[in-house]
């Protein structure tokens, strides 16, 4: 029984790095101003680079690091309608998605199925993971786990504790009051953007490189879209995004719990979506100006006007 | 230096529109094209091959009016809902929804009705389906602010997830020796097709005139004024007394329903039974996103850009048995013309201005 819950634990963590990861994006990414819905499909680009370079130079992190190349690259064109050209951004974000699980096919189709030798390894914190029970859960797991509570706290003192976080957040409640302050509002949301880009991408690869170690087509299976409620449910903000993803996490896992028990496997994968519907109609019960999201929320803006 | 600004433009007349999307088109085929050359294949002959294997020949283009009903009926249905900014990206789930109502009518009544009454009863039972999976999102956004394109998502997975534990357990067919799957509809439920083609012409027709209605509805009623104000400015719209609930789940029952028509077309027109959700629709609801855009979201207009696109996903299959490329290309040929198109909207309404200085 110890065993099991340890393991389950221990999962839950893995399960939810993505999420985690995919979701500071989005917040950074939202708090500008900018709804970026193609999180899905840069997440699968991610994870297409990410296997593609590691299985080809044997380096991990090289993969890593292309793959958020490419999912800030791509993450460009989103940038470009929705800001220059003011086009709009539920659209444009879409047709990334789309863009992006096409791409993953096309440039994956070789590597379908492959498994991946080369291991990141698990990484033990000295001491810590000495302690017992919480030892092998929290200090005992893959290196994206660590990196993905590192960048969402991060990415809370960002937003909350620096002049570029004033910034952005400024950029998504008033650019118009933001401009006159002598910010290029522009340059803020494409920084946001790419940024986003960048964090899906990471979700991506450790999908591929870490939590599989394989490619298939559709492997994000919906964890993109997933990030973008999680991100309404962290009510914007990095901190309890940590939280909000863990608690994602484990009922991925309880799928896989629960499946001895004789329950339709299909039921059990569709756990994660109703529980997004419910944790969403949660929220709601809540007073809506808590909620506290981003007032010029997907709103273009347009310099000119007045 | 080159200097370029831009102003509003106000004279937008239809010819320039039609224009502008054909020059969005064109523009985005060009990027497809460079992606092909990175990906190592011929662009011209690809792209040449797509509109060959689609619109030139005559079997090509049966096929391409056989994919264009369900695009056309789903992309009508999203112009209505995209013109009260309803973004419902959930089509996929209410095809399927009306798929799985349709089915179990057909298999309930098919062996005692005549077939005049047990088509109309099918169709009556995919478009409650569809229509009922379109109104849940509906009122989780007007009641409880739930972002209606998460909640469509979401809905969309698990009703993929439904009908696949439908058909691998209580569903499951005695005839198709434990592969999950329903068994086959009864003759009279069967639509019937064009002779040597797969085109199922009641449902064909049946988009056609919804589409039509459909047209008249968001132009000449009060209905679809109403839903015109509620996306282009709700705060006149909750001033003037509209309820938007109400405006909210008729629009999306209409959306859900067309969808869920378009399910009825597949099972009853193609497949003749209920196997797996990505057999069912090779990701109609998608596409016909793209559809109602290329469209202006005028349902008329979704006639033609659903023909379109319908050529494209089977000028798609067509490069990809003959140059051997993946089924995500068509993906990627979607995704760039969809920005195109939206890209083009900018220039649609915006001159620019470029002047040169010698400064």
């Amino acid at each position: 029984m110890e065993e099991i819950i340890i393991s389950t634990l221990q999962r839950t963590m893995i399960a939810g790095t993505p999420l985690l990861l995919a979701t500071t994006g989005e917040i950074i990414c939202e708090r500008s101003g900018i709804l970026n819905l193609g999180v899905e499909g840069v997440m699968a680009v991610g994870a297409v680079v990410a296997f593609i370079v590691t299985m080809t130079t044997g380096q991990p992190w090289l993969g890593v690091l292309a793959a958020m190349a490419a999912g800030m690259t791509i993450s460009i064109i989103h940038a470009f309608a929705s800001i220059t050209l003011q086009a709009n951004q539920v659209v444009s974000g879409l047709a990334l998605t789309m863009l992006g699980l096409g791409l993953s096919g096309m440039l994956g189709k070789p590597y379908v199925g492959k498994p991946l030798t080369i291991k990141m390894n698990d990484l033990a914190i000295p001491y810590l993971s000495d302690i017992p029970y919480i030892g092998k859960i929290l200090f005992f797991q893959s290196p994206f786990f660590y990196l993905a509570i590192f960048l969402a706290l991060a990415a809370w003192f960002l937003l909350e504790r620096t002049l570029l976080g004033i910034q952005i957040r400024s950029t998504g409640e008033n650019p118009r009051a933001t401009e006159t302050q002598g910010v290029n509002v522009f340059l803020i949301r494409y920084f946001s953007v790419i940024i986003g880009g960048g964090f899906s991408a990471l979700a991506g690869a450790h999908l591929s490189i870490s939590y599989s170690k394989s490619w298939i087509e559709g492997m994000t299976a919906g964890r993109g879209w997933i990030a973008i409620a999680l991100t309404i449910f962290a009510l914007w903000n990095p901190g309890r995004a940590i939280w909000a993803a863990f608690l994602f996490g484990g009922i991925f896992v309880v799928q896989y719990l629960m499946q001895p028990l004789g329950i339709s496997p299909n039921f059990l994968s569709m756990l994660p979506y109703i529980a997004t519907l419910l944790i969403l109609l949660l929220i709601s019960l809540k007073d809506p100006k808590k909620l506290n999201a981003p007032a010029m929320l997907s709103a273009p803006y347009n310099r000119g006007e007045r | 230096m080159i200097k370029i600004t831009t102003s509003d433009r106000y004279n937008i007349t239809p010819l320039r529109s039609l224009m502008t999307n054909v020059f969005s088109l064109m523009a985005g085929l060009l990027v497809v094209g460079i992606i092909f050359l990175v990906a190592g294949v011929n662009p011209f002959y690809a792209i040449s091959k797509i509109f060959l294997g689609s619109f030139g020949s005559f079997y090509g283009f049966k096929e391409t009016l056989t994919k264009a009903i369900p695009l056309i009926l789903i992309g009508a249905g999203l112009t209505l809902a995209f013109r009260a900014k309803f973004w419902n990206i959930g089509a996929e789930g209410q095809l399927l929804m009306g798929a799985i109502f349709s089915t179990w009518t057909g298999l309930t009544f098919g062996d005692t009705l005549p077939p005049y009454f047990i088509v109309p009863l099918m169709f009556l039972a995919g478009f409650i389906g569809g229509a009922l999976w379109g109104i849940i999102p509906a009122i989780l956004k007007i009641k409880y602010s739930i972002n209606e394109v998460i909640s469509t998502l979401m809905l969309n997975y698990i009703c993929a997830e439904f009908l696949t534990m439908l058909i691998v357990g209580p569903w499951k067919g005695s005839t198709r020796f434990g592969f999950p799957g329903t068994d086959n509809l009864p003759e009279a439920a069967i639509l019937g097709v064009i002779p040597g083609s797969r085109i199922h012409y009641s449902t064909l027709i049946l988009a056609i005139i919804c589409a039509i209605i459909l047209c008249v509805v968001i132009y000449k009623t009060r209905f679809g004024y109403e839903a015109r104000v509620v996306g282009e400015n709700p705060d006149a719209g909750k001033y003037a007394g509209i309820d938007f609930l109400k405006t909210s789940m008729i629009l999306m029952a209409v959306s859900g329903g067309l969808a869920g028509f378009a399910g009825v077309g597949e099972i009853a027109g193609i497949h003749h039974y209920l196997g797996y959700p990505a057999s069912v629709s090779s990701g109609y609801g998608f596409t016909a996103i793209i559809v109602a855009w290329l469209a202006k979201l005028n349902p008329l207009y979704a006639i033609v850009s659903g023909i379109f696109f319908a050529g494209i996903l089977v000028g798609g299959d067509a490069i990809q048995i003959s140059l051997g490329l993946p089924a995500a290309t068509v993906e990627i040929v979607n995704g760039t013309l969809l920005f195109f198109l939206i890209m083009g909207d900018y220039f649609l309404n915006h001159t620019l201005n470029i002047r040169f200085s010698t400064k």
